[in-house]
């Protein structure tokens, strides 16, 4: 009855039951990494790894399905709708380094940035935003932080202040880019203790993680990423030293041979 | 004097005339560029923030072919091209193609954007000399277009003025109004995006209040210095606070005072340009506010750490007292035993010992050796502790040598927070209330 491939996969797609759903996203830009063809399903109410070598495109697959990177093709749902549609139940948690720490600023000011939207165009936050936005510090430690400038804050306080700020939102939907990069131990306990919190409420995580050591430890599935999916699946599944050899070994393949040569090619013309 | 006389020395009365705003027209415009200083200020604030502060300057710059051709164009066809709507307009489309000019260099060559910026400012303003060379030949009554150039608070009307202050205030009200999502574009524009905020039209609103601060304030400042007023006040503002709010109000100030005393002067010396003086005096207050800002002025970061290095000097004579009391009880330190332990100077040792005598923290024992006092004896227990803790770590868990341990431990351990000493403390099963252990390696130099 349905012999048309892209039937069922555009079923799966509009399922709002599907936290996440990826078809055919390629993304190519000059002088920067390219993903290509990446397509998956995430199911709902898991903590997902998003794992691969440097330049696999990790942060670009994350920007690209929130449409901070124009995609050359492919198709994103989230919870069966356009992202557009649905920004209220997806929160995002930027890498660090992606921001000038010295703003003026201090930490609940940051995470009170998290409610923005729901405050609407030229509106002050109330009392009750900053309520909220302490509250989302308390979840991260940081209560007693919350008046500090930011650049007075460690790498680690930072990262929590940023996690705050999408706490805030409440969202059902997490991306968050590298949150355990460079940050002490205690945080990393503090960041996955909140994440299997968040769990545990039946919401979806997604988190470029770099550290092949606790991988499998802190996700309940992985998306093992070089450009393209190399595998995608549970943990137990398809964390296997054959897949990680895929991913992160023999650097040269052809894919990435081709990449090169399309770029020398760029930069010649 | 001969400066004075060549400047045209007001008279008493003209001074007077001057500084009580008796004129209305004076009044009228050092009211519209003090306006157009706050503008800018508020509006240099984000630009600065979002990093795009010399945007302005090319803009600037980009303005003068704009009005030269303008002023062409209006001669051609009406015979006067010095309507200032014209100019305004001819500057502003001009303005406007050099930072078009500015992102399609960017976009499509591999040039960087301090290239681009360069490329784009040097070729229009040399264009726009060359047109204004070309007004003077054509005739016409061009004199006065240099004032776009240098700035001349002197020859401006009082309708300019107005033109000035109306457009300042929009531009303080849109900056009011939309401050929260401004200030969220300047930290985060990546979560803006992803939020679903039209990060492209935020910065274009932003970049439209620099037009038309720029464009309207080209009569006051002229076109070569109207950067300064959008950089100089929010720079001078950030020593000050470590808050965007309060960093916009004292930008607004600044700024403000800067076109306020820059306009006056001006006014009362035709020949000296408005530019000129108010960036003297905005950078004047830049400089005050970097040494003496209350949150990162120079001065502050000066104290801040000498007081610092007094804290450790302190901690260092406190140990080293305890190190050579230590295992005989009830001796007092000599200061000739405590010179061969650390290399301080005899002033350096001395004044240290002063102040830990005013401090309380040790009493003069004989002539040359001091001994600690109750309080100083339970201060220099917990920092030996603090200290020796910190060194067996680095010996067991960071691989150090001892003989090298001590001063890396020196480094570090007049930083440590409570929560890392009691981490170290369960690391190297120490119980909180222990003496401290003892020392990793042989204490100081040779007893003398």
């Amino acid at each position: 009855m349905n012999k048309d491939p892209t039937r069922s996969l555009t079923a799966r797609a509009d399922d709002p039951s599907v936290p996440l759903s990826i078809h055919d996203l390629t993304v190519a830009y000059h002088r920067k990494p390219v993903i290509w063809d990446v397509g998956f399903d995430a199911t709902p109410g898991q903590l997902i790894g998003v794992i691969g070598p440097n330049g696999a495109g990790k942060s670009t697959l994350l920007k690209a399905i929130l449409g901070l990177t124009p995609r050359a093709s492919g198709r994103v749902r989230v919870f069966g709708k356009r992202y557009q549609e649905n920004r209220g139940r997806v929160g995002y948690v930027p890498q660090r380094e992606s921001v000038d720490w010295d703003f003026p600023i201090d930490a609940l000011d940051v995470v009170t940035m998290g409610l923005y939207r729901e405050i609407g165009w030229m509106k002050r936050p109330s009392a009750e935003h900053r309520r909220r936005a302490m509250s989302a510090l308390e979840r991260v430690g940081m209560a007693d932080l919350a008046s500090r400038q930011i650049s007075q804050l460690s790498g680690g306080q930072q990262q929590r202040t940023f996690l705050a700020r999408a706490l805030v939102q409440d969202a059902d939907l997490y991306f968050m880019d590298e949150p355990f990069a460079a940050v002490d131990a205690s945080t990393e306990a503090a960041i996955v203790e909140l994440l299997r919190d968040m769990r545990a409420q039946g919401k979806t995580a997604l988190v470029v993680h770099h550290d092949l050591q606790t991988a499998a430890e802190y996700f309940d599935s992985v998306l093992l990423l070089n450009m393209r999916v190399v595998a995608y699946g549970p943990v137990a599944e398809v964390f296997t030293p054959a897949n990680l050899q895929k991913t992160y070994g023999g650097r040269l393949t052809l894919l990435d041979e081709a990449t090169e040569a399309m770029r020398r090619r760029e930069r010649a013309l | 004097m001969i400066a004075a006389i060549a400047l045209g020395w007001p008279t008493v009365v003209a001074w007077a005339d001057v500084l009580l705003l008796r004129d209305y027209n004076t009044r009228v415009v050092v009211l519209g560029a003090t306006l157009l200083g706050m503008g800018a200020g508020v509006v240099g604030s984000f630009t600065l923030l979002r990093k795009r502060a010399l945007i302005g300057d090319a803009l600037s710059h980009a303005t003068l072919p704009g009005i030269a051709a303008a002023f062409l164009i209006g001669s051609s066809l009406w015979g006067d091209g010095k309507s200032l709507p014209l100019l305004l307009a001819g500057g502003a489309i001009s303005g406007v193609l050099g930072v078009g000019a500015i992102l399609l260099i960017r976009r499509y060559t591999r040039l960087g954007e301090d290239a681009a910026l360069g490329i784009v400012l040097s070729v229009f303003f040399g264009a726009g000399v060359a047109l204004l060379g070309v007004t003077q030949q054509v005739g016409g009554n061009a004199a006065g277009l240099e004032s776009f150039i240098y700035g001349k608070t002197a020859s401006m009307l009082s309708s300019d003025a107005w033109l000035i202050a109306i457009a300042s205030a929009a531009c303080v009200a849109i900056s009011l109004l939309l401050f929260k999502e401004l200030a969220l574009l300047c930290f985060d524009a990546g979560f803006a995006t992803s939020r679903g905020y039209p990060v492209g039209w935020l910065d274009t609103v932003l970049m439209g209040m620099v037009v038309v601060i720029t464009i309207v304030g080209l009569q006051a400042v002229g076109l070569i210095l109207m950067i300064a007023l959008l950089v100089i006040p929010p720079a001078a503002a950030r020593f000050w606070t470590e808050n965007l709010g309060d960093m916009t109000r004292i930008a607004a100030l600044l700024g403000g005072c800067s076109a306020f005393v820059g306009a006056i002067l001006s006014a009362s010396y035709p020949k000296l340009p408005s530019g000129a003086t108010i960036v003297l005096v905005a950078s004047a207050l830049f400089v005050l506010s970097a040494l003496l800002g209350m949150k990162r002025g120079v001065v502050l970061r000066f104290m801040r750490r000498r007081s610092f290095l007094r804290e450790i000097e302190m901690e260092h004579l406190l140990r080293s007292v305890f190190e050579v009391v230590e295992n005989r009880e009830n001796e007092a330190a000599s200061v000739q035993r405590l010179m061969t332990l650390r290399s301080w100077s005899p002033a350096q040792l001395r004044s240290v010992i002063r102040r830990a005598q005013r401090a309380e923290l040790v009493r003069p024992d004989s002539r040359e050796a001091v001994r600690l006092t109750a309080r100083g004896a339970v201060e220099a227990k917990r920092l030996t502790r603090q200290h020796r803790l910190w060194e067996l770590y680095l010996i067991t868990h960071a691989e150090v040598a001892p003989s090298k341990v001590d001063r890396g431990a020196d480094a570090i351990e007049h930083v440590l927070d409570p929560e890392t000493i009691h981490e170290l403390e369960l690391l190297l099963d120490e119980s909180a209330a222990a003496a401290p252990p003892a020392s990793p390696h042989v204490i100081g130099g040779p007893t003398p």
